[in-house]
């Protein structure tokens, strides 16, 4: 962070230094640099306004109570072991994460095989109407999750899996918008590689294995963390369907750190410490991949 | 070492015709050159001949096999394409042996053998632990020839494989390709839009356009004896001049000159010398109109070469390009506009009259309706390399 305010300043003081060398006038260059500082202002203040709760959350955390009616309530406390402990252990909090990564674990392992599949399917054999399976697909984007919770719910209970891993994960498994990234990125492989394949006689499970797959390497990647921060985020299906709590999530079990309401001490340091836990799986993955994540969506501007 | 036979070979996509009827033979261990404008089915051809296409009529043989309905992989042909088509996450080796791999009817030792040869041939030794990304495009493309080698097919397809690379390399792999086919002598089938690389390349060259084919036959006969006004327009840089002009008696009339059609191989005598299929007809029709072929570079100013003989006519120069090696001069004589070729650094006013001759061993007379050529002035070569279109059996 620092090293980014510094690298900001730089870019100030050089462009300082060009007009001051300039004598006066403003040269393009010079405005460049200023226009460059304006726009790093800017996103300062964008990724403040973004940041800020965040910061908020964890500096709450850190706290005995909790309660922010002050501007000195923002200062850091020093009870922050103390609540992470007490989520974790006394709470159950590991066990929740656990299960959100079982769950987003299986979710994305699922949706990366099966997508890939139908957009191969979709892209490489000559199927019938495909154009119209593939428009298909997409008009399940229209229809959102919480639109099928009720059948869902009986088909769950039908099966017998209501409450259980399999309830929150197999629903989740085929993905319209992992189909469609991935069938654009199989339109941009060169048909020539795919009929060099074929006069060798690779045979298709090769072909993906070893061409298709390693060939799409980046994209897997990308959709993958997009996908696994979406099954992490995972709210209102798994509060209706699981009903154990050993076999809770983390975005529901935030809501049992709220504890004991009714002792009229709802404890906010407790709730923020947890959600200070769920939020970081998804942004270590976004930090580590992140070049792959933006070669993903940087694609589709080639 | 294959030989390939092509008949009534037809491929529609939905309604459009991409190859209409084709017949060909390709010998063993033939270079055979396809060359046509963009569209006129070339493509679609070796698609068909590689079983990435299905036809929609006919027949292709290897040798005694029918392959028309077989799978790519059982026809052991190997194409080489435009833009190489190797996989980038691969090494230069492992982009050489996957598909040796995949058919399975190689032991290890002997891949490791065949790679080191092929790679010896084409001088890529260095390239096979690089992976296509550090390659420059002449050794992408000699990879990828490593890779059609190395599995000893029956056929080499080649899909414009130079097209992708600068101009003085395509030359050196030119001469490269024509030293690996006499190496290996095996049947090879190349598709260009590049008439000078078809003539540079090939052994035969057919020409195609509109899906059919216009002709077949070594380049030189392709040059000096043109089936027809498509051909006769296609090959040559720059194109044959086409007149309008009137046949009296063995003599081309036009408005602004009168050139004398050389006996022996006059207009109405048809059925002899050098004969094209239209020719083959006693139908022939009405010859009074025809259209008058002459190539830029058979007609020469009258002062640079006077051993030509009298028959000259006035010209106005148009416009002059220096080509570097000759000078183009675009002239028009009467309604008729022509280029032609002049030595370089004359000096021609735009505008000014210049007297032209030409070479009389080198007109060509083509039918206006059809665009069959009717007359050639030179005497045809030897029948045997001509006829090899009709041979089927």
């Amino acid at each position: 962070m620092t090293g980014a305010i510094q690298y900001a300043k730089r870019r100030f003081e050089s462009a300082r230094a060009a007009i001051g060398a300039e004598t006066g006038s403003e040269t393009p260059e010079s405005t460049t640099d200023l226009g460059a500082a304006g726009i790093h202002f800017q996103l300062w203040l964008l990724a403040g306004l973004v940041l800020f709760p965040i910061l908020v959350t964890v500096v709450v955390s850190t706290k005995q109570q909790g309660i922010v009616t002050s501007l000195p309530d923002l200062l850091p406390g020093t009870y922050a072991v103390e609540n992470y402990r007490e989520a974790i252990v006394d709470y159950g909090f590991g066990r929740f994460m656990w299960n959100s990564l079982l769950m987003s674990v299986v979710i994305v392992v699922g949706k990366l095989v099966v997508s890939v599949l139908a957009a191969m399917a979709i892209v490489y054999y000559r199927v019938p109407y495909k154009d119209l399976v593939f428009l298909f697909v997409l008009f399940t984007l229209l229809l959102p999750v919480p639109v099928r919770f009720v059948p869902l719910f009986q088909l769950m209970n039908d099966l017998g899996w209501s409450n259980s891993l399999l309830a929150i994960t197999v629903p989740y498994i085929a993905s319209a918008t992992t189909v469609f990234i991935l069938r654009q990125h199989f339109l941009s492989i060169p048909t020539s590689i795919v009929e060099t394949a074929k006069l060798d006689g690779v045979g298709p499970v090769k072909f993906t294995l070893q061409v298709l797959v390693p060939m799409s390497r980046g994209v897997l990647v990308g959709v993958s963390i997009i996908m696994f921060v979406y099954a992490w985020n995972q709210y209102l299906w798994p509060l209706v369907i699981i009903d154990s709590e050993a076999n809770q999530v983390a975005q529901v079990g935030l809501q049992l750190l709220q504890g004991d309401v009714q002792g009229g001490q709802l404890s906010w340091s407790l709730v923020m410490a947890g959600s200070v836990l769920t939020l970081l799986p998804p942004l270590a993955l976004m930090i580590l991949f992140r070049k792959p994540l933006l070669e993903t969506f940087a694609i589709q501007q080639k | 070492m294959t030989t390939i036979t092509l008949r009534n070979l037809r491929k529609e996509f939905d309604d459009v015709v991409a190859v209409n009827g084709l017949d060909l033979t390709v010998r063993d261990g033939e270079f055979l050159v396809v060359v046509g404008p963009s569209g006129c089915g070339k493509s679609t051809t070796l698609r068909l001949l590689a079983g990435l296409e299905t036809a929609t009529d006919g027949e292709i043989r290897m040798d005694d096999r029918d392959v028309t309905g077989t799978e790519p992989k059982d026809r052991n042909v190997a194409m080489v394409f435009q833009n190489y088509a190797l996989y980038p996450h691969m090494t230069g080796r492992r982009n050489v042996t996957f598909g040796m791999n995949a058919g399975g009817s190689f032991t290890d030792e002997e891949i490791n053998r065949r790679v080191a040869e092929a790679a010896e041939t084409l001088d890529i030794t260095d390239l096979l632990d690089r992976k296509p990304q550090a390659m420059s495009g002449g050794e992408r493309q000699r990879v990828a020839l490593g890779r059609a080698i190395v599995r000893d097919p029956d056929a080499f397809l080649m899909d414009e494989p130079l097209s992708n690379l600068d101009a003085k390399l395509r030359i050196q792999m030119r001469a490269e390709l024509t030293q690996l086919h006499a190496e290996l002598g095996t049947t090879t089938v190349y598709v260009t839009h590049d008439q000078t690389e078809a003539m540079t390349l090939g052994e035969r060259v057919v020409v195609m356009d509109d899906g059919r084919i216009q002709q077949v036959d070594p380049p030189q006969s392709l040059y000096d004896f043109p089936a027809n006004r498509f051909v006769a327009e296609f090959i040559g840089d720059p194109a044959m001049n086409m007149i309008d002009v009137a046949v009296e008696e063995g003599v081309a009339v036009h408005d602004a000159f009168r050139i004398p059609l050389p006996a022996g191989n006059a207009a109405d005598e048809t059925g002899s010398g050098s004969e094209t299929e239209s020719l083959a007809d006693p139908d022939a029709g009405d010859r009074s109109h025809a259209v008058l072929g002459v190539r830029p570079e058979d007609l020469h100013l009258a002062r640079e070469r006077p051993d030509l003989g009298e028959t000259e006519f006035d010209a106005t120069v148009d416009v002059t390009e220096p080509l570097g090696d000759s000078l183009l001069v675009h002239c028009s004589v009467g309604d008729a506009t022509f280029k032609m070729s002049a030595e370089p650094r004359s000096s021609l006013d735009p505008g000014g009259t210049v007297s032209v001759t030409y070479d009389s061993e080198r007109l060509h007379l083509f039918e206006p309706e059809t665009g069959e050529a009717f007359y050639h002035s030179a005497t045809a070569p030897a029948p045997s390399d001509r006829i090899e279109r009709v041979v089927t059996d």
